[in-house]
């Protein structure tokens, strides 16, 4: 483990920020951490550089506990959510900063300085000041200033939060492009699980000051190991009581859980459905389109389910009849979670094998 | 820009531009030109003797040097002051905020005679010093004292907001790449706070420069050594010579405005970086 927190605890007055955080990232590795707000993310990655000191427990970078090394000894670089670029300074200025600092040669300092901002590329805009750049271009002056001293672990803190959609999707590949290019291990925090599913090789789930869950976003998407895990990634919707769908009638312990859009499938009332029973009458309560598909809202037994409908299919409406078959669901028992899948599944698919 | 659809709070570029001129011009731009014209009533020999006579010269050179001073030595304390005001919590520190202004609300004189009386030889400070052989009352150090007090409100008030909204990351990206407390200071924290520090030094600077009440007591007003300029536009009041008084008053203006047009200039210059 390159970098490791053990039995982490740290608290702010009566707010837990950290309650017995533990967790290892292997050299290389681009992890996020993802949680709502409060959950004490920022605080976790504040104290791995340094900026915030546990009240108890141990953080070691690359085998070495650093709880008494000063911020600046780490070997870390810090990306701040609103880049705090110096605005008084250049950005050559900017970026050299932390090599001055090092009382590096003036020429050194240069081509690195010029090095870093091919990388970024922003080659010839050395002379401009922090306000003369857009939002994605300040992010990437921040990002060249934390590499320039080479540092082995870069956090970043809300990388992606300040910047508008579209530039935020370029900007996610190409932050996971150079941590694997230039071969340091990088940690950032967002609450945004798009930003983690799609940048992060590895995602730490933190709600309440603990870890729910670490894992790869396609483990975290099949395999979520606690409720607030399965509801917080992915679109969800909860169930009070799934034992009432066809299916799921001798599911175990209490019968709250949720389902996903893709875990329902909907066929319109005129289809031909040859095995009938494994489906349920549903009304459907709301569509939405959403440029790919259309986000249905089903009504079934009193319990609303979401489900997602193709556009090649006959159009369905608000007020339509139709049946809708539901795969699988997630079931809580408690803190642990199960995936349920439908009883009649292999002989609906069989029956319908041939049916759109 | 969207010049009709945007709802002004304000009625009217018109009747906003009118007020703002008409007022300017009642409070301050008569006044001032009605002194230009007062100074040159009986001919230029006000002007002359203001520019010339030594012991006026002696009266510009005390009260610019002081006040420069005085703005000086606040600049130091005061930024300290608002630092810590800002930065630290402790008991009484609400009190000592609350203590800032009171150079604003005492009479100007009543801090004059209590300056003097504490500075004085026999005084309880005064004393002190006297023992080592330093006179505080009576000399320029003494003109330095007063006016730093009556100027300290306008340094510590113009950067205590500036201090507050500074945003922390500035300085842990400072201490994140390995940089020292001074260098922070003085790379980091002082850039954003000289615009501030200059328009409470122009403040306080230009406050000095006008302060009578309180300065007279503990000036000892020694021509050449301790008058100030006010107290020579007042004698020249008292001796009717009301063109001379207006001439002198007219030197000092041009020079303050300069100074205050001066540092509007650099601040402005300042206030670009930080839009962003």
């Amino acid at each position: 483990m390159y970098v490791e927190l053990q039995n982490i605890n740290k608290a702010f007055g009566d707010v837990h920020a950290a309650r017995n955080v533990g967790f290892g990232i292997v050299r290389g590795v681009l992890a996020a951490l993802l949680g709502p707000s409060g959950s004490g993310k920022t605080t976790i990655l504040r104290m791995i550089a340094g900026l915030e000191r546990p009240d108890s427990g141990d953080i070691f970078i690359d085998g070495a506990r650093v709880n008494d090394v000063d911020p600046g000894r780490r070997g870390i670089g810090f990306v701040f959510q609103n880049y705090a670029l110096f605005r008084y300074m250049t950005v050559f200025d900017n970026i050299a900063f932390g090599l001055i600092v090092q009382k590096e040669p003036a020429e050194t300092v240069r081509s690195r300085v010029f090095e870093l901002l091919a990388l970024i590329g922003m080659e010839g805009m050395e002379k401009r000041y922090p306000a003369q750049l857009s939002g994605g271009q300040k992010q990437r002056v921040a990002f060249a200033r934390a590499l320039a001293p080479n540092p082995k672990l870069l956090l970043l803190d809300e990388p992606f939060a300040a910047i508008d959609a579209k530039v935020r999707k370029e900007l996610r590949v190409w932050l996971r492009d150079m941590i694997h290019r230039l071969d340091v291990t990088g940690i950032f925090v967002t609450h945004d699980q798009e930003d983690a599913v799609e940048t992060a090789d590895e995602i730490i789930v933190t709600n309440n000051g603990r870890i729910e869950q670490k894992g790869s976003p396609q483990m975290l998407y099949k395999a979520p190991a606690t409720p607030f895990v399965t509801s917080f990634i992915g679109n969800s919707a909860p169930l009070e009581n799934y034992k009432r769908l066809k299916g799921f009638e001798n599911g175990s312990g209490a019968a709250t859980g949720v389902v996903r859009p893709e875990f329902v499938k909907i066929y319109p009332a005129v289809d031909g459905i040859t095995y009938e029973n494994s489906v349920e009458d549903a009304v459907v309560e709301d569509t939405a389109f959403r440029g790919t598909h259309w986000e249905v809202t089903l009504k079934i037994k009193n319990m609303t389910l979401p489900a997602r409908y193709s556009l090649e299919k006959a159009p369905i409406a608000a007020g339509d009849r139709v049946k809708a078959f539901v795969y699988r669901l997630y079931a809580f028992d408690g803190d642990n979670v199960t995936l349920l899948e439908n009883r009649n599944l292999d002989t609906h698919n069989g029956a319908n094998r041939y049916s759109i | 820009m969207k010049r009709h659809s945007a709802k002004r709070i304000i009625p009217g570029f018109g009747i906003s531009l009118g007020l703002t001129t008409s007022f300017v011009s009642m409070i301050v731009l008569i006044p001032m030109l009605f002194l230009a014209v007062q100074s040159t009533d009986a001919g230029w020999s006000g002007f002359r003797q203001a520019l010339s006579d030594p012991r006026i010269l002696a009266g510009y050179e005390v009260s610019f040097l002081c006040s420069f001073a005085a703005a000086g030595v606040n600049c130091v304390f005061g930024l300290i002051l608002a630092w810590v005001l800002t930065r630290y919590r402790f008991p009484g520190r609400r009190l000592i905020d609350g203590l800032i202004e009171l150079p604003f609300a005492l009479p100007t004189a009543v801090a004059g005679i209590a300056l003097t009386a504490l500075y004085s030889d026999k005084g309880w400070i005064g004393s002190a010093f006297a023992a080592m052989g330093i006179k505080i009352a009576y000399t320029r150090a003494g003109i330095i004292i007063a006016m730093t007090f009556i100027t300290l409100p306008f340094i510590v008030r113009t950067i205590q907001p500036v201090l507050e909204q500074l945003d922390g990351a500035y300085e842990e990206a400072g201490r994140m790449l390995g940089a020292s407390r001074g260098r922070i200071f003085r790379k980091i924290i002082l850039p954003e706070l000289t615009p501030a520090v200059l328009t409470g030094f122009g403040l306080a600077f230009a406050r000095a420069l006008g302060e009578y009440g309180s300065v007279v007591f503990i000036a000892g007003n020694m021509p050449f050594k301790t008058e100030i300029a006010p107290l020579l536009i007042m004698s020249k009041l008292e001796q009717f010579s009301y063109d001379e008084s207006a001439a002198i008053a007219l030197v000092m203006l041009v020079v303050s405005f300069t100074v205050m047009f001066g540092i509007n200039c650099v601040q402005s210059g300042a206030a670009s970086f930080s839009k962003g």
